[in-house]
């Protein structure tokens, strides 16, 4: 992982993320925000990054930094790329606000040769916990919404996450299970129990189909 | 300085102007304007195209010539230190062939007969404006184009540019356009024509300069208003508010705010634009189409390396945003590096040329942006 104070002042999930993406590679990230992921991959990696945000403000913001941005809702807007134009997709903390998970990811597998999604795990203990003892809604620092105004529409485990990913027929090439709170810069990799200690799940896949395909240089 | 546009005459001796219509056409005379310095790698030039009605005022150049000839039409966004900085770059903008103010046109006297051209002038299209644009270029010395930036009428010129030059345009920033004109856009254009073309004074285009038809170019303006604003912009100005009165008239007077305003627009107009130029401008408008069925032109763009901004206005429904979404999916498909922005404003289509920071922000940001990027 890069020691770059620009690497470093990101989320802690986005560290991660951008130390799996190959220098000079063709990055889209969906629901980019304020672009701090793209910024840096371009800064540091001279990687030729497209982010998608639907909120007006954001995308502008981005825009004016210098990235290509588009203003659009991926789950509405079909993503018009030609095939395996990207070399990786990233969906880092957006796959619980898609309305279709398994058609978004499969359109993603066939426009970009590897996806990489990242999401709070809804299985860590303290949210168990939280659900069992108080018997209401599981709220914390990266979940921070009341039932009634989160936008996130899903609930997603690692384990939930897995076998998903069996369901549509794509590969993990590689996975890491991170305990950090939101918005932190420090976290750690977990490797016991990660579905009980981990906050976030991070998953690199690749096209089912492509499984005996040789691993970039990147891992 | 009471006139601060310069002229440059091609196509006199030398070649003539090939026309998309296939006729040969010369002289011709482009006025333009320009802002700010040319460095000396000529790297630093920003074409402005104008739109329909516009003219290469984009700006004011100085305290006089802001006195003398009023602010530009773009004087918010372009000048020194603003969005598009005229401190960082040279910039320029020419009137459109077929136009009134200062470039060739059918108001303009056809060498030939001693009178102006009317009808006799060739229907023009968005690509020819560009052509004899880029022949000013040439003479200017200037072979590449850091950015090109236009709305409307001037976003096609922009994406023609953008095809016809590829090579010449570094960034393109076409703004509340279209790659082709809806049948709304057409229907609107063909009802201002017949306003002008049944005014009894416009005579097949051959009316006097001094005498020709007000009435009718008037009420093709007022149309034009109408589209370039929104319900709720006009529900917001006007709403059903009277004009001077307390009481309905129940006579055919100006009962209404709106009824006066649009009136005064179009008397306005009258006294700058020339009639049978809204009927060839319009023209080229219309018969303007990068996505036409079969071999859609704008797919020449596959691989260009010019960078895009896009961007659309929320309340703008004669170039809707859904307009600008398909020109960003074909330009997506085709693998172009492309932004793009929807701004939210309740103003309709002429919000691109109103002042707004965001807007402002967006532009000379994407255009820093992209020098260091490079």
């Amino acid at each position: 992982m890069s020691e770059d104070n620009g690497t470093k002042a990101m989320r802690f999930d986005l560290q991660v993320i951008s130390s799996w993406i190959k220098p000079g590679s063709r990055v889209l990230d969906l629901g980019c925000g304020q672009g701090d992921l793209l910024h840096a991959l371009q800064k540091e990696k001279q990687v030729h990054g497209v982010g998608i945000e639907a909120d007006e403000e954001k995308a502008a913001f981005c825009i004016s930094r210098g990235l290509s941005v588009l203003h659009e809702n991926f789950n509405e807007d079909v993503l018009y790329y030609p095939h395996h134009h990207f070399d990786y997709c990233v969906l880092s903390q957006t796959l619980q606000q898609v309305y279709e998970p398994d058609k978004l990811i499969q359109r993603l597998l066939e426009i970009g040769t590897k996806i990489i999604v990242s999401f709070p795990n809804f299985s860590h203990w303290r949210v168990r916990m939280q659900l069992l003892c108080t018997g209401v809604a599981p709220k914390n620092d990266h979940l921070p919404y009341e039932w009634y105004n989160t936008p996130n529409i899903r609930v997603i485990t690692i384990k939930d996450f897995k076998k998903f990913i069996r369901t549509i027929n794509a590969t993990v090439v590689k996975e890491a299970a991170l305990n950090s709170r939101k918005n932190e810069r420090f976290g750690r990799v977990i490797h016991f129990l990660p579905d009980w200690r981990a906050t976030y799940g991070i998953f690199l896949l690749e096209d089912g189909a492509s499984i005996n395909s040789v691993p970039g240089p990147e891992e | 300085m009471s006139d601060p546009r310069q002229y440059f005459t091609f196509a006199d001796n030398g070649e003539p102007l090939q026309l998309d219509c296939g006729r040969s056409f010369g002289p011709v005379t482009l006025a333009y304007e320009t802002w700010g310095r040319l460095n000396a790698e000529k790297s630093n030039v920003i074409l402005i195209l104008h739109a329909f009605s516009g003219d290469s005022h984009v700006a004011s150049h100085d305290e006089t010539d802001l006195e003398a000839n009023g602010p530009g039409w773009w004087e918010a966004m372009v000048g020194p230190g603003k969005g598009i900085d005229t401190e960082k770059y040279f910039v320029l903008c020419s009137n459109i062939l077929g136009s009134c103010s200062g470039s060739t046109g059918p108001s303009s006297i056809n060498p030939d007969t001693g009178k102006p051209y009317g009808l006799d002038f060739p229907v023009v299209t968005i690509r020819d404006m560009v052509n004899a644009q880029k022949i000013l270029l040439d003479f200017l010395g200037i072979n590449s184009l850091y950015a090109v930036v236009g709305g409307s009428v001037g976003g096609m010129q922009v994406l023609q540019w953008c095809i016809s030059y590829p090579e010449m345009v570094r960034t393109a920033i076409p703004l509340a356009t279209t790659m082709r004109h809806s049948a709304l856009c057409i229907a609107f254009n063909e009802v201002a024509r017949q306003a002008i073309m049944t005014d009894p004074k416009w005579q097949q285009g051959k009316y006097p300069e001094d005498d020709p038809p007000e009435l009718g170019l008037a009420v093709a303006r007022m149309i034009g208003h109408i589209t370039y604003l929104s319900d709720e912009a006009m529900h917001r100005k006007f709403g059903r508010r009277l004009q001077e009165r307390d009481d309905l008239s129940f006579r055919f007077e100006s009962d209404f705010q709106v009824e006066s305003y649009l009136n005064y627009q179009g008397t306005k107009f009258v006294r700058r634009f020339d009639a049978n130029s809204l009927l060839y401008i319009t023209k080229a408008s219309d018969y303007f189409d990068l996505n036409k069925e079969g071999d859609p032109t704008i797919n020449r763009l596959a691989g260009t390396a010019t960078r895009f901004l896009v961007i659309s206005f929320t309340s703008d429904w004669l170039y809707p945003t859904y307009q600008s979404r398909e020109l960003v999916q074909a330009l997506k498909r085709n693998g172009c590096d492309v932004s793009f922005c929807e701004i939210h404003a309740d103003c309709g289509h002429d919000a691109f040329l109103l002042p707004d920071d965001r807007l402002i922000n967006l532009i000379s940001g994407f255009l820093s942006g992209a020098a260091s990027n490079e």
